[in-house]
């Protein structure tokens, strides 16, 4: 239990999708405009990781990986088929939000026009395909710690994009120079949230 | 479309905009993460650069040619097969022959198939352009991603760990005898972030087309 909590946290401050890695920048940059959009994005992006990342986790252990096609019979032990992972990972995240959209699109029209709009950004949006390499690089041992490493790096990137959006509507009254109106401000206002991040750097979990 | 045409004044700004006017990281915000992420150093980020060049103009050029086939409904998913595609290919090129920069590009390389420029280009060009024009494209915008790219990094090299390609100039140059000591901060990812802003300001005080209204 402990184990899981640390992943959570880490994937939230210390390895923070946006902060430390910058994956996600662009729909980041282009979204954060408004709190509210923001929130609605943020919220997708949670959703979508933690669904993804345990089916990547088990495409990843059950076929992908050298012997993991064992369960099928003795004879695959060696055959590593980790080169085609790019494309398997991708056709999972793209088949999954089209999955995702219209079951949401069903069930629950409310979500639907609220998360709607959002859900095909996400198919490109490389803090999904990240967070599934990164699970792949990182060999968690168990696909609840993959979950919850998702989760985790949900939440983080839906508190970066959020604290930006704020930040940026209150900047909207502030003299800024022209030339740095806009997309120069907010890049430099995201550097300064990362150098408050990388506080958390220090802390071993 | 012949031969001379290729080249007219007109093909030439395809290749010629995307270097500052309409430059795909600056302007279009397009490609960032990537941008950011692998610029502490010249060589990865040169590594980087030549990697996306070869996976956006074939792609733009397979795009384009069988842009009357794909559906417009599930488009984004034949593109991203498209790149995926090149993308494998890349990547176990760059661990066959460079592999200690490829261990350093780590997901980097396969998060060339999320960057946006590529889906991006795919979308707004290659889709409605003959296959000789969207080529010249694919090469504008990957040298206007590379040319940030290099930039960033060598600043970042220069001041972060006082070397260029991994060449001490710093230290040949006897600075640190005088007392001169490195910006580790430099190194660490916000520096990336702020020097992709300052650089972002310098272009519009430059150009002044480029400021955003409120």
């Amino acid at each position: 239990m402990q184990e899981l909590a640390n992943i959570f946290i880490k994937s939230i401050f210390i390895d923070n999708m946006v902060f430390a890695y910058f994956l996600g920048m662009c729909s980041y940059l282009a979204i954060s405009k408004t709190v509210k959009t923001s929130v609605g994005m943020g919220a997708a992006v949670i959703f979508v990781l933690g669904i993804t990342i345990p089916f990547n986790y088990l495409l990843e252990n059950y076929v992908l990986k050298e012997g993991a096609l064992v369960w099928i019979s003795n004879e695959f032990i060696n055959v590593d088929l980790s080169f085609l992972s790019f494309i398997m990972f991708i056709a999972v995240i793209a088949s999954i939000v089209q999955l995702v959209e219209m079951v949401i699109e069903k069930f629950s029209p409310a979500l639907y026009s609220s998360l709607g709009i959002f859900l095909p950004l996400i198919a490109v949006n490389c803090a999904i395909l990240g967070g599934s390499l990164f699970m792949q690089e990182r060999d968690y041992s168990s696909i609840t710690e993959a979950t919850v490493f998702g989760l985790g790096s949900g939440v983080g990137w839906f508190l970066a994009i959020v604290g930006i959006a704020a930040i940026r509507e209150k900047i909207r009254y502030s003299n800024v120079p022209p030339a740095l109106r806009g997309l120069g401000i907010t890049y430099i206002i995201t550097g300064l949230m990362g150098i408050a991040f990388m506080s958390f750097m220090g802390i071993k979990l | 479309m012949s031969k001379d045409s290729l080249f007219s004044k007109k093909n030439m700004k395809l290749l010629s905009d995307p270097l500052d006017d309409n430059n795909p990281i600056t302007v279009q915000v397009l490609g960032i993460c990537s941008a950011l992420a692998i610029t502490v150093q010249l060589k990865p980020a040169v590594v980087m650069a030549l990697s996306v060049l070869v996976v956006l103009s074939v792609a733009n050029v397979v795009v384009s040619l069988m842009r009357h086939m794909i559906p417009s409904r599930i488009r984004i998913i034949v593109f991203l097969v498209v790149i995926a595609a090149l993308v494998i290919l890349v990547d176990q090129v760059l661990k066959a022959f460079v592999y200690d920069v490829s261990k350093e590009l780590s997901v980097f390389v396969g998060l060339i198939i999320t960057n946006c420029i590529i889906c991006g280009r795919l979308e707004a060009f290659a889709m409605a352009n003959p296959p000789g024009k969207a080529f010249l494209d694919g090469l504008g915008n990957s040298f206007g991603y590379g040319i940030i790219l290099i930039v960033v990094a060598f600043f970042r090299e220069l001041l972060g760990s006082g070397t260029l390609y991994g060449y001490p100039v710093l230290e040949k140059l006897g600075l640190y005898d005088l007392g001169y000591e490195n910006n580790g901060m430099m190194i660490l990812p916000p520096m990336a972030l702020v020097t992709v802003g300052v650089l972002i300001w310098w272009q519009r005080s430059r150009n002044e087309k480029l400021i955003e209204n409120k």
